[in-house]
């Protein structure tokens, strides 16, 4: 059986997180700001009793933070630490029709570290995106 | 010791458990060999086991039954109805006798000699005394401990973190809605529970320290063994309890402290005995419980540490500048070892200098929430000192506020909180930085608002300084917008994006469920880079001017009520207070000030002041306390200058020059010499006892006597002269008390006054009768 993926809006684009790398989809309603973090790290929300550092994709894109209230974001553990990744929109749950492949090309220097490869499914390529480099940030290169 | 009997008891409850198939047995075929057998092990087991413990009763009992058994065995005597009665009824009184010790009863009193008797050989026909006994053993309870795996210990505590945070979220949802009374009372109830429901989880997580020292003597032994050196380990406090996560996260640092104290503290035996030494070093770890805080130290009488070749180090590595170097005091010296990349160990051992330093131990002990601190005398030791919070979940914290946002800060760290606009605190901006003087103590102030990027604070004034103790007892002031509350706050650590702002050392949940951030204060003032020179300056001059003679003086600075400077020295200052007026009062014949239900006699004024409120120190000598009336608290002073003695001995012993002014030296000795000496009778208020009821002799004199008082009755010499006289309300009938030159305090044995004018107190009201004692004189002419 094919993989999972997560299908989101994200920098205006239709992009994949690996299913098995989400735990949850949220609405997150309050942020605590983290002053002195990168700014990458829009602060901090609590879900029941656990504190998850919310990450502004667009910014770990290298884009300027988005102006309207984001407030879907994906619940991803890495290394023993929740997060929360705002994006656009959550739009679907979809089976890969393959495994993902290598991109051919080059992208767009937005996305040239977070992008893990791209993989068909739904009968469009979507771009598989790399949930521990969006969390790490500063994933565009300067172009 | 309670150990081996807890074992004792398990091993005796086993054995009862596994022997009661085997009684059953006997008693049915008291000839089969095994039952007996059986029986007789298990006697004689207990009786071996018992002799460890002081347990006379189950001693004398499992000897009787071996002794009767053995008997048996050796064929001897035959296992009739009686013995095997007999025998039965001792192991009975035997388990009841464990359980009771189980239960922490003593069951050291107790009559069991119709058992033993029992078990002696019966003529025939006699009944079997034993049966007398014969009540019905009560069933015996179960083992009160179960072995549980620790994933469902973490389970049932972040399930109860979920529900304490999911009925912190209701309680505020209530507040809003102003929920009928009833649905409150409910709540409150639910809220009862589950706060006990979290206290006990948090209980089954604490583990005693032992564990933690368990593998200590065998380490010392082979750390010893390897170096060539003798060690001789103490350990106490073992049975300290901390949460078992904590006991892991300090398994690594105490390791690190041992094995620095036998290989670079505890010298060589040769070394030692050249010293003076005991061939054998002496290493002491202790724990203990202080508050919620759990101390652990660790002492070793070795060489100590050489602070000169560590301050040399610091300043060739570049860590320190030289001049800044040479201001240290001892204790910030001996400091440096948490310093990265010092060591003074002369050669990278086998079992140090890995690369792991102190650095490392200080880093971990403060990610737990703990601090450590040095303290060593060269040639005498190094003692280390770790102090931290009882569990590494829950850590009590200040939640504070800056720009709106909150914070929390643990309590362990914070030494004082003070406003910026109090009289006892002078904040000044000096080439840009902050300093704030804190009766006479100048520490370095970071302002929490800069530190998080917001604008700098409108008025300082308004500011709350939180003066925060760094390892090495480095001082620095945070300022905040505001204090908020004292909270105990379930700490997690912060993920790696968040750790890289270098301010924080966690996270966790506020009261309200939302996210709060814990902030570190050493990678704040790390963050800040602050030199703690401003600091250091200050106890460098006090510690340089100790080193050459004898320690300086440390004085209290102020001025007194006549406005001359003077100082006490700071040792014999129990504290400042502030009292009112009305609490002085002139008695027998001198100035006392009431305080609480004491009175202590009042120096350092010759009147009653004018003023509404004045300010004492209370002075002890360590039995006795004297107050001493001031003005204004100025300055803490090392006094390095030669004191000049006053002409004659009075309350002032001389005058020295503290920062360029002549200051008057109180003459401590002297006061107390006055005031304390051979208690004069006639010095301590005279308190005359009139009436007849045996109350005043038996229960109010000691109260009297004890608050300093000389108690009187009638007819004894000095009892006219009495200038306070306690009557009996009901002898004097009702009524306002009848005129009298002297003070007059009422007592009356109703607890509720006789009417309107009734001005008598209530005779076991002790606080208030020993105020109306003190209460300055009525002025006698308005009578």
């Amino acid at each position: 059986m094919a993989a999972l993926l997560l299908i989101v809006r994200l920098a205006g684009e239709r992009v994949a997180f690996p299913a098995a790398d989400v735990e949850a989809v949220v609405e997150i309603d309050y942020v605590v700001p983290a002053p002195g973090a990168p700014a990458h790290v829009a602060g901090l929300a609590a879900l029941r009793s656990r504190v998850l550092t919310v990450i502004d994709c667009p910014a770990a894109l290298g884009l300027a933070s988005g102006e309207t209230p984001r407030r879907d974001a994906v619940v991803a553990v890495v290394d023993g630490h929740p997060y929360a990744l705002l994006v656009e929109a959550v739009e679907d749950v979809i089976e890969a029709e393959s495994e993902p492949v290598p991109l051919p090309m080059r992208t767009a220097p937005l996305w040239r570290r977070a992008a893990k490869g791209m993989v068909p499914a739904e009968g469009e390529l979507l771009l598989l995106v790399d949930v521990a480099a969006l969390i790490a940030g500063q994933v565009s290169e300067a172009a | 010791m309670d150990d081996l009997l807890n074992e004792f008891i398990a091993e005796t409850r086993e054995m009862l458990e596994a022997l009661s198939g085997g009684i059953v047995a006997w008693e049915g075929a008291p000839d089969d060999r095994a039952g007996l057998d059986e029986i007789f092990r298990f006697v004689h087991t207990v009786k071996g086991n018992s002799g460890f413990f002081d347990l006379p009763r189950i001693k004398a009992l499992s000897h009787a039954a071996e002794d009767a058994l053995a008997a048996v065995r050796e064929g001897k005597r035959r296992p009739d109805a009686a013995l095997v009665t007999a025998v039965l009824a001792v192991i009975d009184r035997i388990s009841e006798l464990t359980e009771q010790l189980e239960a922490g009863e003593d069951p050291g009193s107790g009559d069991d000699t119709s058992l033993i008797e029992a078990l002696a050989e019966q003529a025939p026909g006699a009944e079997p005394r034993a049966a007398a006994s014969g009540s019905l053993p009560a069933p015996r309870t179960a083992s009160r401990t179960i072995r549980l795996p620790i994933e469902l210990l973490d389970r049932m505590m972040s399930g109860v973190s979920d529900l304490v945070l999911a009925r912190n979220e209701l309680a505020r949802q209530l507040r809003e809605t102003s929920a009928a009374a009833d649905v409150t009372a409910c709540f409150e109830r639910v809220s009862g529970s589950i706060a006990d429901l979290r206290d006990a989880v948090t209980r089954t997580r604490m583990q005693r320290i032992d564990s933690l020292f368990a593998p200590l003597p065998r380490m010392v032994r082979d750390l010893a063994a390897e170096t060539g050196k003798e060690v001789v380990l103490s350990i106490d406090g073992g049975d300290v309890e901390l949460d078992r996560e904590m006991i892991e996260m300090l398994r690594d640092p105490l390791t690190h402290i041992i094995r620095n104290a036998v290989d670079h503290g505890i010298e060589r035996p040769e070394g030692r005995k050249a010293a003076g030494k005991k061939a054998g070093g002496a290493l002491t770890v202790c724990a203990r419980q202080a508050g919620n805080q759990i101390l652990i130290e660790i002492r070793d009488d070795g060489r100590g540490i050489d602070a000169e070749k560590l301050v040399a180090k610091a300043v060739s590595s570049g860590i320190m500048r030289a001049d800044r170097a040479a201001r240290l005091g001892a204790a910030e010296q001996a400091a440096l070892i948490f310093e990265p990349g010092l060591s003074t160990a002369p050669e990278v051992t086998s079992l140090s200098g890995r690369g792991v330093g102190m650095d490392v131990v200080r880093a971990n002990i403060e990610r737990v929430g703990g601090l450590i601190d040095v303290a060593s005398a060269p040639g005498a030791g190094t003692t280390l000192t770790l102090r931290v919070p009882l569990t590494l979940t829950i850590i009590p914290a200040l939640t504070v506020g800056a720009a709106g946002q909150a914070f929390a800060i643990p309590r362990s760290a914070i030494d004082e909180i003070v406003r910026a606009r109090s009289d006892a605190v002078r904040l000044e901006q000096v080439g840009g930085a902050a300093i704030a003087t804190i009766r006479g103590r100048r520490t370095p102030v970071l302002f929490l608002r800069l530190l998080i990027g917001a604008a700098a604070p409108d008025a300082m004034a308004d500011q709350n300084l939180i003066v925060l103790k760094l390892a090495g007892g480095r001082i620095y002031a945070l300022a905040v917008d505001e204090v908020h509350d004292h909270e105990e706050l379930v700490v997690k650590p912060a993920s790696p994006a968040i750790m890289t702002a270098g301010l924080y050392a966690g996270t966790t949940l506020a009261d309200n469920g939302r996210p709060l951030l814990l902030l570190d204060p050493s990678a704040l003032a790390g963050r800040a880079m602050l030199a703690f020179d401003e600091d250091k300056e200050d106890s460098a001059a006090e510690a340089s001017a100790g080193s050459d003679s004898a320690p300086a003086l440390k004085a209290l600075v102020f001025r007194a009520l006549d406005g001359t400077r003077q100082m006490v020295p700071l040792g014999a200052v129990e504290r400042i207070e502030e009292a009112a007026a009305k609490q002085i009062a002139r008695t027998a014949g001198r100035l006392r000030v009431t305080l609480g239900d004491r009175i202590l006699p009042l120096e350092g004024c010759a009147a009653i002041p004018e003023k509404p409120r004045i300010r004492l120190l209370r002075l002890t000598d360590g039995q006795s306390e004297i107050a001493y009336a001031l003005d204004e608290v100025l300055d803490i002073a090392s006094i390095d200058s030669p004191i000049r003695p006053a002409p004659a001995a009075g309350p002032i012993a001389g005058v020295a020059l503290v920062g360029g002014e002549q200051v008057e030296l109180v003459d401590i000795h002297w006061l107390f010499a006055a005031h304390c000496a051979p208690a004069g009778a006639a010095a301590k208020p005279a308190c005359l006892l009139a009436g007849s009821d045996p109350f005043l002799d038996t229960i109010l004199r000691p109260v009297l006597e004890g608050a300093g008082y000389r108690v009187l009755r009638e007819g004894e010499p000095g009892a006219e002269a009495a200038d306070t006289i306690i009557r009996l309300a009901e002898e004097d009938g009702p009524g306002p008390a009848p005129a009298s030159t002297a003070h007059v305090v009422r007592i009356r044995a109703q607890p509720e006054p006789a009417g309107e004018g009734d001005d008598s107190i209530h005779r076991y009201d002790r606080e208030a009768i020993l105020k109306a004692l003190a209460a300055p004189r009525p002025k006698r002419r308005r009578n």
